[in-house]
């Protein structure tokens, strides 16, 4: 009798506890659906946000590596190819007729070809990209200094963010084109480039050309490829989804130094 | 001293005289062994460590590899890996390849059944996860603010025992530990738990298990985490190399977790076999019940 009451007590715990799981796992599900509850979790990452900004000083430099770290193949991941004719004849040319448009809250705005950028003060450096999947690759990239390019543009007062406009659908209908910004703080880190060239080699389609942005204190979703125009702006609400890029109006992050 | 000796002496005459049986307990009292705070403490961090291991494997099958090194493109394959391989007819199975082994693990690890019941490429089950779906940026929201309170708990916790002693007095060894530390191993191995008076301290073991991952683990955790973050990584550049690089941390932060995973399945044994609701209540309401042994009553 009592090894009878003792399986079915078992049996009931093991199922009371088997229940218990499911239930706190369907809510966390169930949670992360509600209009409500993510936005309380977001508040861990506004948190992060501002104690990183906190902490980390405006000119920290991200770790540089000497050439035998280099990854022999730099990984694409997203897109490979835009599938977009626009980019798909000037890639066709060589980007001969690419220019680069920057425009927005700036005293002069500009058209630059990929030969003027690269008459620009550059910088190189090799530097590990940390996708927000978890993987990390390590690559020399070479490219004009974004803070140079902003202060030949000369900005307005009222110039808070910098967005980048890129060529990449990220539909098959070719919509959804892929977008990024950033603040003043990162677009004028001495690190933030538009490269042009990865491993001494012109930037390849795969990643990016004929240009993308490095922004090497935050992960690999913020760096935008197969960048085509700039605009300064002093709010991002208006645009596309209004969280300030493609991913981050999926629900990622729009600060993604973590 | 003398008076503990004189008990003893005691003690020995009235073993001699009794049966065995008869020197159980024949009584209880309630002792008050955790203190609220504790308690509260106690059951947010379990909590709190059950939706970060959860909500970490989520964010792990975003890229379910571990590397060893500053990339995970080094010329070196990945120490661990889970995937599905699809056969001819379109079957899937899920591999899980550690150290170039390949086990095969269909229905758990690399492949598993959605909520539609479809075998499908995933890392970890789909109810080993935080939230159910492949879902990384919700799981990062998830990862991210529990982390905080984590920390703050931690904190709050190391404070509150510093201040009240429960650090010195509770949970650093006294030299007395040291001594009985081979005694208390064997104790263990043999399931033998201290009973009467001594069941209201931890035992030496104990204490250097509750330090090693208050100390230790849990730290070491919430350092490796951060050393996945490229912001954190910029705050002095390469610091990340002191344990060989940001992939090497990132094996190091799921190694940790699976050692704390280690330490909860044994803790919870023991919880088990030394008087499971009698150590659940105390942890609960704060009251241990103490057996007074009948030759121990004055």
């Amino acid at each position: 009798m009592s090894d009878e009451n003792r399986i079915t007590r078992r049996g009931l715990m093991v199922r009371l506890l088997a229940g218990a799981s499911v239930a706190v796992l369907g809510g966390c599900q169930r949670l992360s659906e509600s209009s409500w509850f993510p936005k309380v979790l977001g508040l861990g990452e506004k948190t992060t946000y501002k104690m990183q900004r906190l902490i980390v000083p405006r000119k920290a430099m991200a770790q540089e590596f000497p050439a035998q770290d280099l990854s022999p193949q730099f990984r694409s991941n997203g897109t490979a190819v835009p599938n977009n004719s626009t980019y798909s004849a000037l890639a066709a040319n060589s980007f001969s007729e690419y220019r680069l448009k920057i425009g927005g809250l700036v005293e002069r705005p500009m058209a630059l070809s990929l030969a003027e950028l690269r008459t620009l003060p550059s910088r190189t450096q090799i530097t590990r990209h940390d996708c927000v999947e978890g993987w990390s690759a390590i690559g020399k990239w070479k490219g004009a200094r974004l803070s140079v390019l902003l202060e030949a543009v000369q900005l307005k007062p009222n110039a808070r963010y910098v967005v980048f406009y890129c060529a990449d659908p990220m539909e098959d209908d070719g919509r959804s084109l892929y977008y990024e910004s950033v603040d003043m703080e990162d677009a004028f880190h001495p690190q933030t480039i538009l490269a042009y060239d990865l491993n001494d080699e012109p930037l390849p389609v795969k990643n990016g050309a004929p240009l993308r942005l490095r922004l090497e204190r935050q992960l690999g979703y913020k760096m935008a490829k197969y960048v085509m125009r700039l605009e300064i702006v002093d709010d991002f609400s208006r645009i596309a989804g209004g969280k300030g890029g493609y991913w981050e109006d999926r629900g990622y992050e729009w600060y993604a130094g973590i | 001293m003398s008076n503990c000796e004189a008990a003893t002496e005691h003690d020995k005459g009235q073993a001699e005289d009794t049966p065995k049986k008869l020197t159980r307990a024949v009584s209880r009292y309630p002792y008050y062994r955790h203190p609220l705070p504790i308690r509260i403490m106690h059951w947010s961090n379990a909590l709190f460590l059950f939706i970060l291991l959860l909500s970490g494997f989520n964010i792990f099958n975003a890229h379910p590899a571990l590397y060893w090194g500053k990339s995970s493109y080094n010329d070196n394959p990945p120490l661990v890996e889970l995937r599905a391989d699809e056969n001819d007819e379109g079957k899937l199975s899920g591999v899980t390849r550690i150290f170039g082994h390949d086990v095969t693990t269909t229905g758990f690890l690399g492949a598993s059944k959605d909520s539609s019941g479809e075998l499908t490429e995933r890392g970890f089950p789909s109810w080993l996860t935080i939230p159910d779906d492949q879902w990384l940026a919700m799981a990062r929201r998830w990862h991210f603010s529990f982390a905080w309170l984590l920390v703050i708990n931690g904190l709050a916790f190391v404070t509150y025992s510093a201040v009240s002693r429960h650090l010195q007095h509770d949970l650093f060894p006294t030299r007395k530990d040291w001594r009985s530390i081979g005694r208390s191993f064997v104790d263990h191995l043999q399931f033998r738990h201290p009973t009467g008076d001594a069941a209201k301290y931890y035992n030496v073991l104990q204490k250097l298990t509750y330090l090693l991952v208050i100390f230790f683990l849990l730290p070491l955790m919430i350092v490796m985490g951060l050393g996945m973050s490229p912001a954190m990584d910029a705050l002095h550049p390469g610091w990340v190399d002191i344990f060989f690089g940001r992939q090497s941390v990132r094996t190091i932060h799921f190694v940790v977790a699976w050692t704390l995973v280690l330490f909860v399945a044994v803790h919870l044994f023991e919880v088990l076999i030394s008087g499971v609701w009698n150590n659940i209540r105390s942890m609960i309401t704060g009251y241990y019940k103490v057996d007074v042994e009948a030759k121990h009553e004055r």
